[in-house]
């Protein structure tokens, strides 16, 4: 199948990073299964020719649990959204995250629940308007990067969707690493978030140096703090050697 | 002694009333005798009001009975509690301080310093329970070198394993000693078959496990925590995975990928957890995922009565999850049901690729039974239309004559999507409505031929023709079962099949009786309702209960006896 998303949307790019990243580490139908919960990101899976399992809305994490324990051989893939995996899914995310299975949370983070047209999402700043909160959302949102290194996953990192080499280099060192892999992926909403846009993200985004030591777990946690202005880290944050 | 005899054990929970009760029930066991345990215990770990019933019969015994013939009082308030129960000879073991004002007529009372003989073992006040053991298998006209073997066997490895011995030794003797000549015969050695004390959370886990139930997540819930206990302490002998979920939300789905990985998988609640399951059940439906889910019932909604039993899910495990999917639903009536339905259970997730229930109640849970040794030698595994290989032309959701495709797993090299949404027979999702049909009928004929091809016809107790005709399901089996050995003109339609429904074999059952009545745990008569709705026969005399307890074997002898006597 042809993907259906928006034109512009930062899905595409993500899609074409895992598909690299696939076709270099050699993931395929004999070594390899994908999971993706329900918003615009669980789409992907009619577009990539490996088995899939198309879940429910927040609980691809358990599901893929469950298959990486019954057949530890497998890379397993988790495509997740921001109301997917924070939201409805929160509590199957720390819990995966203390558990440390090897599997890999791709989390497609755009800021707003998409596919149900537009309303605020766990990772919504304050004050963002949207169709469930015309005034301004009043929550603060969930830092998923903090939290994941707070509930012990093994790997941690953030990318922009649209650095679609970097990405797909970071796909494939997160499913390496042993334990629970997330990365965050900032990825546009060209229809329905108007301030998280490429735009913002190519002008606030930068990539953590070598100087910084991503197996410090206050660090990291305090590093994942850092969202705003020219302030918003890429890379790897955490690293935790199981 | 073809008659059954109910003994009682109370006391306060955390002075080992269950724990003594079970010990007692294999004592009789293994005196060449059948039990039937009743538990009665609150929704906390000490204190509070604990009770077992121990009921014994040289006959295998089925279900609880309201009176007493033999009370061990391990404190002062079981004697309040239970005076009323007592039969007219019943006899009253109690520690020696123990105040009884008022001793009923016929009523015999033996003294025993228990909490005295306790201390004199060397292992404490605590082991009072044990040394009642003692006693009471005295008093019983029992053997001290079973009840030894078996508390050796018991407590061996144990602290206070050696002290255990010396109590029940101690109160044995001092039985011999001061009311040797009081002792009856009931429980004198007697040979007889080999057979298992279990309760059906047991039953379920040793199903699953001879059934070579690969993975199982399951989050702790009364009444059915007893199957977790055992599968996680016996996975690595057997070589499946246990875990504990966060949820049971989690639970199912975990269960959910594992299977889709090929792996024989099984997950078990109550219907709390079983509300949150709901929305995997029908993934699994609609993914085509083989499942065994358990779940028993106790008393609801929302928290309930959590340590007691009740048969209210019924319609809610026919119908949970939004849509149509096919569902098997299996109700077994006792521990050897529950142990051969668990079996057959994971063959009919593998044949048809669909969740399969079994709905127990917490007595089947919970109760402990003397049951025949169970036999697998019959039991073959069947995984279904089933490949790890690669297929040419692979296509998961392939339409089929039966409903069903053949199924395979990641990592075999096919592709093949394993969808929520709607899909077409690849997997890819869609919303083409001529798919949407072939794909609906393609699933819900799985049920037509699960009907055609795999359900046995109910089973009719007792006589064909019959004065009266009792239908019910779940643990009320015993209790009903139990209470026609007194009536040779009634008979018992069990049901166990709840879905898909032996729609015809019911009728034509019941369209020839002459009176029915219908029995059940719950207050709106379940059962009956689905009886009508399949059958389209009104049952209007109903005997229901929703207080928590079982119906007892006395309740269904009275209700027996009042419609004989043309009342109702």
């Amino acid at each position: 199948m042809i993907p259906n998303w928006c034109p512009g949307c930062g899905n595409l790019p993500i899609w074409g990073a895992f598909k690299n990243a696939a076709s270099k580490a050699k993931w395929d139908n004999t070594n390899t299964v994908l999971v993706a919960g329900i918003g615009c990101h669980g789409h992907i899976l009619n577009f990539i020719s490996i088995t899939s399992f198309g879940g429910l809305h927040g609980r691809p994490i358990p599901v893929a649990e469950g298959m990486k324990l019954a057949n530890p051989k497998l890379n397993v893939f988790i495509f997740t959204g921001d109301g997917d995996c924070l939201g409805e899914g929160g509590n199957h995310f720390i819990h995966a995250a203390r558990r440390n299975i090897d599997i890999t949370v791709l989390l497609h983070d755009n800021g707003v629940y998409a596919l149900t047209t537009g309303q605020t999402s766990p990772t919504s700043p304050v004050g963002y308007k949207s169709k469930s909160t015309p005034e301004g959302n009043m929550d603060n949102p969930l830092n998923p990067l903090a939290l994941a290194i707070a509930s012990g996953a093994a790997f941690v990192a953030r990318e922009y969707a649209g650095n679609m080499k970097n990405l797909t280099d970071l796909i494939i060192e997160a499913n390496r690493h042993k334990g629970m892999s997330v990365v965050d992926i900032l990825q546009p909403c060209v229809t329905f978030n108007k301030e998280f846009t490429h735009k913002f993200f190519q002008e606030n985004t930068y990539y953590l140096d070598e100087s910084y030591d991503p197996t410090d777990r206050i660090s990291a946690i305090e590093k994942a703090q850092d969202f705003g202005s020219k302030n918003i880290p890429l890379g790897i944050l955490y690293l935790k050697y199981l | 002694m073809t008659d059954v005899f109910s003994l009682k054990i109370g006391g306060f929970a955390g002075q080992g009333v269950k724990s003594s009760g079970l010990l007692f029930s294999k004592f009789a066991v293994d005196s060449g005798y059948n039990i039937y345990n009743y538990v009665e215990y609150p929704s906390l770990i000490k204190g509070g009001h604990n009770v077992i019933q121990v009921n014994i019969s040289k006959d295998a015994v089925l279900g609880p009975s309201v009176k007493t013939d033999f009370l061990i009082a391990l404190n002062q308030e079981t004697v309040g509690l239970h005076l009323s129960e007592l039969t007219s000879k019943a006899k009253i073991l109690c520690d020696a301080d123990t105040n009884i004002p008022k001793l009923p007529a016929g009523v015999t009372l033996f003294k025993v310093p228990l909490s005295k003989l306790a201390k004199d073992s060397g292992g404490g006040e605590l082991l009072g329970n044990t040394v009642a053991l003692g006693a009471a298998a005295a008093l019983l006209g029992g053997t001290l070198k079973i009840l030894s073997n078996l508390t050796n066997k018991e407590y061996e490895g144990q602290r206070f394993a050696e002290n255990n011995l010396e109590a029940a030794a101690l109160g044995f003797r001092y039985v011999l000693e001061n009311y040797s000549s009081k002792r009856i015969d009931l429980l004198r050695y007697s040979k007889s078959d080999p057979k298992i004390v279990l309760n059906g959370n047991g039953a379920v886990a040793l199903g699953a496990m001879s059934a070579k139930m690969e993975f199982s997540a399951i989050y702790p819930m009364s009444p059915i925590s007893g199957i977790l206990h055992i599968l996680a302490k016996k996975q690595k002998e057997y070589g499946y995975i246990y875990m504990q979920p966060e949820d049971e939300i989690s639970g199912i789905n975990m269960a959910i990928g594992a299977s889709f990985a090929g792996k024989r998988s099984m997950v078990a609640t109550s219907g709390g957890g079983f509300c949150l399951m709901t929305e995997g059940l029908g993934l699994a439906g609609m993914t085509e995922t083989p499942l065994v889910i358990v779940e028993g019932m106790r008393g609801a909604p929302a928290t309930g009565l959590p340590t007691w039993s009740e048969q209210g899910d019924l319609q809610f495990v026919l119908h949970a999850h939004q849509g149509e999917f096919p569902r098997i639903v299996l109700a077994p009536g006792d521990l050897t049901e529950a142990f051969y339905l668990t079996m057959e259970a994971f063959n009919l997730a593998d044949r048809y690729q669909t969740p399969v229930i079994i709905l127990m109640d917490k007595n089947i849970c919970d109760n402990d039974q003397s049951a025949p040794e169970f036999d697998i030698s019959g039991y073959k595994i069947d995984r279904g239309k089933f490949t790890a290989e690669k297929v040419k032309d692979y296509m998961r959701y392939k339409l089929s004559e039966d409903g069903v495709s053949l199924r395979t797993v990641p990592g075999s090299g096919n592709f093949f999507i394993a969808n929520s949404d709607e899909h077409d027979e690849f997997g890819y999702s869609s919303e083409d409505a001529e798919n949407r049909i072939s794909q609906m009928r393609k699933r819900m004929e799985k049920l037509e031929s699960c009907a055609k091809f795999d359900m046995p016809k109910p089973v009719l107790f007792g006589p064909e023709k019959a004065d009266v005709t009792i239908v019910s399901w779940g643990s009320n089996k015993g209790s009903i079962l139990q209470a026609l050995k007194k009536f040779p003109d009634v008979n018992y339609l069990h049901i166990v099949r709840m879905n898909p429904f032996p729609s015809d074999a019911v009728k034509r059952i019941l369209r020839g009786a002459h009176h029915i009545i219908d029995m059940e745990c719950n207050y709106t008569g379940q059962l009956a309702s689905l009886i009508l709705e399949k059958t389209g026969i009104e049952i209007k005399d109903k005997f229901l209960k929703y207080d928590g307890r079982p119906i007892f074997v006395e309740e269904v002898e009275d209700k027996i006896e009042s419609v004989l006597k043309g009342g109702k």
